[in-house]
């Protein structure tokens, strides 16, 4: 069987159903293929925390124009997304740390995020159950938090009432020259294929410059007003960036239900799923650091996560190599719930009219090739 | 006849039980009232050995304890609500 379609996306993770999603949207017909369930896989497995960053200028664009769409998006979602509006705490243990407060809100100021400086009592009044010992943090308030798995399912939902087609549990044997070939011998023809299967990226196209990251989380049971805010260690950009060893941060997180959502660890070559009790330990001993009565709570579930990071911890947006019906939208690390809808307005405007709204050149897979060519 | 010398409250009621009596008991004892469900279903004790979490109850202010794995003491509050 032989179908032409405009589109086909690879992947109904959080990522290939917004790039479904905005394909649809924009009348294109569009074809999704997923082998598992819609958002079963590193989107099923993350916080959901919409966030925004400032590793890089580049990253510092694409999570604040994520921030904004997703905003935009919330009315639209269902309960079930749990979308809030709870906004994120940077918790600043020390002085040296406070002054990354002032910088941070300087420079979130210039994209048109507001956030404020909030000094050691105002911190405590917030969070009460947070140390008295810390210095302050920042409020970013249009930060949020939603259910990433249900977000994903509305994204593929309504891009089919839109037309687009999903092929659920098909898996992708191959992609590329304008046909995408599924397991049961159907090929869909597409002059634009989006590979947008996070880590698994790989399984079609071996080179790509993506690794597995594994994380863990832990949920406790319900413990309504625990916590009010996204709160996220200052520190935990150190840790994201240490790529040679294992490392754990303070990053909790409220849920609409009152449980409380507890991260996270980081962990290069550790390919096996299951779960690791000595990170769960160094997460739990650095949350109590910051939260000493986090030891109270009751964990109800433990699991683990692969995200699918880059060397520069950008994601790949854009074309591959040679083949020009081959695009990437892959490799968000542990910012593809933020970043999906930034990364398919870029992709599908890029795709349709060749102008987006922020640069695309610093996501566009060929920065790698380049590097690789005059290393 | 076990001494019941253990004096606490359950929702506010006093209950006397004797040493070695698990809170999940001593909820028992003081009336059909355990937990409530998310959906407002009634909830018991089942297990009686910390696997079906049926019997969490807030022991001395602390949410979501196991009330089958705690022995009361002189004094303690237990919330089944």
């Amino acid at each position: 069987m032989s179908e032409d379609w405009d589109v086909v996306v690879a992947g109904a993770g959080i990522v290939g159903a917004a790039c479904a999603h905005e394909c649809a949207s924009r009348g294109l017909r569009t074809a999704i293929v997923e082998a598992g369930e819609i958002g079963g896989g590193a989107t099923a497995a993350g916080m959901g925390h919409i966030v925004v960053l400032d590793d890089s200028p580049a990253q510092l664009a694409l999570t604040s124009y994520s921030q904004g769409l997703w905003r935009e998006l919330s009315s639209r979602l269902p309960a079930g997304a749990e979308y809030e509006s709870c906004g994120t705490l940077w918790v600043a243990s020390d002085d040296e740390e406070m002054e990354e407060v002032h910088r941070k809100r300087a420079l979130y100021a210039t994209v048109g995020i507001a956030s404020e400086v909030l000094d050691s009592h105002a911190l405590a009044e917030a969070e009460p159950h947070l140390s008295p010992a810390l210095a302050g943090a920042l409020l970013v308030p249009s930060d949020g938090v939603l259910y990433p798995p249900c977000a994903a399912e509305y994204l593929v939902r309504d891009a089919v009432r839109l037309g687009a087609k999903l092929y659920s549990q098909f898996k992708v044997v191959s992609a590329g020259d304008g046909l995408v070939r599924l397991n049961d011998g159907t090929e869909l023809r597409a002059p634009r294929i989006i590979n947008a299967l996070g880590s698994e990226a790989v399984t079609l196209l071996p080179d790509l410059p993506i690794r597995k990251r594994k994380g863990h989380l832990v949920i406790t049971d319900r413990y309504p007003g625990f916590v009010h805010h996204q709160l996220v260690e200052l520190g935990y950009l150190k840790s994201a960036h240490s790529i040679a060893t294992d490392s754990v941060a303070f990053n909790i997180q409220p849920r609409k239900t009152g449980q409380v959502l507890l991260g996270s660890s980081r962990q290069f070559g550790a390919e096996d799923s299951t779960v690791d009790y000595s990170m769960v330990a160094a997460m739990i001993d650095r949350a109590r650091v910051f939260m000493p009565e986090i030891g109270t709570l009751s964990a109800i579930r433990i699991w683990t996560g692969f995200r699918a990071a880059t060397p520069d911890k950008l994601p790949l947006i854009g074309p591959w190599q040679d083949d020009p019906t081959l695009f990437l939208a892959a490799g968000h690390e542990g910012l593809g719930i933020t970043t999906s809808l930034g990364t398919a307005k870029v992709l599908v405007d890029y795709l349709v009219d060749g102008e987006t709204q922020i640069p695309i050149d610093p996501y566009l897979p060929a920065r790698f090739v380049r590097s690789e060519a005059h290393a | 006849m076990p001494d019941a010398s253990i004096s606490l409250l359950v929702n506010g009621a006093p209950v006397s039980v004797a040493p070695g009596t698990t809170v999940a008991a001593a909820i028992l004892m003081s009336g059909p009232r355990a937990r409530v469900s998310v959906t407002g279903e009634p909830r018991a004790p089942l297990c009686g050995m910390g696997i079906c979490f049926e019997c969490r109850a807030t022991i001395n202010g602390f949410a979501h304890k196991r009330s089958c794995q705690v022995l009361c003491e002189p004094g303690m509050d237990v919330r089944t609500a």
